[in-house]
């Protein structure tokens, strides 16, 4: 602002956390809205997702009933690859809704306006990242809900409670991933969103989603201690099929928290910086 | 109760703008500013290629005024447009919007501005309803309030009440350049960007969106910037003209003014507005520059 103004009018009303909390809904509500006008799209997803989650139980069965295990091993080993199945369809849901919050305005040609209002790019990421985990949560639901159908689960000795801890401190770390993977459309308009879904394939094939980490090569290893992931699902086996209490899951709930410490704010000053670039050389438009 | 935390009304924004205003006459101020883009070809081999979008260009547009930028595709106009709009940053120069800068004061500058662009931008599969309570939310607006006074001006532009729950890919160009219209009132600019918001538009359509351009300098104060193609919208809407050509201001007065320093170049008392941009530029403006950045 000029310095030769009077002060009087050298500020406007500031906007406040409260109105930018109320503003980042804005977000929840347009994506819900979304969701009700794709409703093909997503039954078309679900059913995909329920059918490539039983696929993958039922080689679990399968593979149970040829080696003669015991019927309680047979249990287990569904639900093995059952809490992979559920937890990966969250936490990719989450990566992916986050991931794909600038690709998804480019192509529907709304970036520039969202990008022009007067919000802050925290309040954007408040917004989306809050859509982000109830649209994962009820994904993950139904998929539950549906294998619960179909095979028996024994949650007695589960622990719920140490569960439901995991994947919500779970959450901000691959929020943190997501904020960060979002900036790949802006720096670069044409390949982003490729680069993002590349990520998250390899997030899938390194955390153990449906085998121990220790079958990977060993130059693999190294990228899922580097997943938070490979944590999430440790601690989730650990609480629901071994049902060790919450105090016990620290292993997996130390590492998942530093990394969502880093990877947060390490994601928005990323964004921060992708979109002073993308400002200096014209990427910020609405279609590559 | 209102929180204390919580955003003051539109238009008490609006108010401290014009309290603003009434101090600073200058609505927007463009001093020396150039931007030009390098388009370098990524992991292939090739000269990368320099494109001077924005020229050392200055201007100074007063409040309540309609000012308008003409130019051919390629000229820069969007490129300014997107400058004001702290979607671009300029390489050089000042940018300011109400005194505050772009760059600087990017939160406050968003707060004064909305544009119309000439693609209406929107959720294509959602309703013009839908699309404007996202878009009146992120300005801090929600409620049932707000929604009356939505419907009020949809209706005011020729929108019925049965178009407004229809998923807007389903309304003609026109509609949709009505929706976007809407959304830029429903804000309150006080500097309202108008990038070719009639393009395409059917003359009826056209009418009808300079009508409440109009009406939005008058009955809300505001100021507005007109980049347009179209010639008879621009002497019929605009109070002074700029026209840019390659980047750079080739002039800028009055519609009256450009007549009279022309006109006898031009060989003509009266010449109009297309034959001074052709006689400045060499070229109409219907002449497309391939492959500039706009």
């Amino acid at each position: 602002m000029s310095q030769s103004l009077p002060p009087a009018v050298r500020t406007l009303p500031g906007a406040g956390i409260w109105w930018e909390t109320r503003a980042s809904l804005a977000f929840v509500e347009r994506n819900l809205y979304l969701v009700r006008r794709y409703w093909h799209l997503e039954l078309a997803f679900l059913i995909f997702n329920v059918a490539s989650a039983m696929s993958v139980l039922y080689i679990g069965k399968a593979q149970m009933q040829a080696g003669g295990t015991s019927s309680e091993g047979r249990v287990d080993l569904v639900l093995y690859l059952g809490i992979g199945t559920v937890v990966w369809a969250y936490l990719r849901a989450v990566f992916s809704n986050v991931g794909e919050m600038v690709a998804w305005e480019r192509w529907e040609g709304t970036i520039e306006y969202t990008m022009m209002a007067p919000i802050s790019r925290l309040a954007h990421m408040l917004g989306v990242s809050l859509f982000s985990i109830i649209y994962g949560l009820a994904r993950s639901a139904l998929l539950l809900g549906v294998l619960a159908l179909f095979f028996s689960v024994d949650l007695r000795n589960a622990n719920l409670g140490g569960a439901a801890v995991i994947l919500l401190v779970g959450s901000l770390s691959f929020l943190g991933f997501g904020i960060m993977a979002a900036v790949l459309p802006l720096l670069f308009p044409e390949r982003g969103e490729e680069m993002t879904f590349v990520i998250s394939s390899i997030l899938l094939l390194v955390s153990g989603v449906y085998y121990p980490i220790s079958v990977l090569p060993d130059w693999m290893e190294p990228l899922a201690t580097i997943s938070p992931a490979t944590y999430v699902l440790e601690g989730m086996r650990a609480a629901l099929l071994d049902g060790t209490p919450t105090m016990a899951l620290g292993p997996s709930i130390l590492p998942i928290l530093i990394l969502g410490a880093l990877t947060v704010p390490l994601g928005i000053a990323v964004f921060g910086w992708g979109e002073r670039y993308a400002k200096r050389t014209g990427r910020l438009k609405r279609s590559g | 109760m209102v929180s204390t935390l919580e955003r003051p009304s539109l238009v008490t924004q609006v108010e401290s703008a014009i309290v603003m205003s009434s101090v600073i006459e200058a609505a927007a101020v463009v001093d020396h500013v150039s931007k030009v883009f390098i388009q370098r070809p990524l992991l292939r081999r090739g000269q990368s290629k320099e494109v001077r979008a924005v020229d050392d260009v200055s201007f100074t547009v007063g409040r309540n005024e309609i000012f308008g930028v003409l130019g051919a595709n390629g000229s820069g106009k969007s490129t300014l447009i997107r400058m004001l709009s702290t979607l671009l940053i300029p390489d050089s120069g000042r940018v300011e919007v109400f005194g505050y800068d772009v760059r600087r004061d990017e939160a406050e500058v968003k707060r004064l501005i909305n544009r119309v662009s000439v693609e209406a931008s929107f959720f294509k599969k959602l309703s013009p309803g839908e699309n404007l309570a996202y878009a009146l939310r992120l300005y801090g607006r929600s409620g049932s309030a707000v929604r009356d006074e939505t419907y009020a001006v949809l209706e005011r532009l020729g929108i019925a009440r049965d178009k407004v729950g229809e998923p807007l890919e389903q309304l003609s160009r026109g509609m949709q350049q009505k929706v976007a219209i809407a959304r830029a009132l429903l804000t309150s600019p006080v500097l309202l960007l108008l990038d070719e918001p009639t393009t395409g538009l059917d003359p009826r359509s056209k009418l009808d969106v300079q009508r409440f351009v109009r009406e939005l300098r008058e009955g809300h104060d505001a100021t507005i910037l007109l980049c347009t193609h179209d010639m008879a919208e621009a002497e019929a809407l605009c109070d002074r003209v700029a026209i840019l050509e390659k980047g750079r201001l080739a002039a800028l007065d009055t519609v009256t003014g450009l007549k009279q320093r022309y006109g006898a170049e031009i060989g003509t008392d009266d010449p109009s507005l297309e034959e001074i941009f052709i006689h400045l530029t060499g070229r109409s403006l219907e002449d497309d520059v391939e492959g500039e950045h706009e």
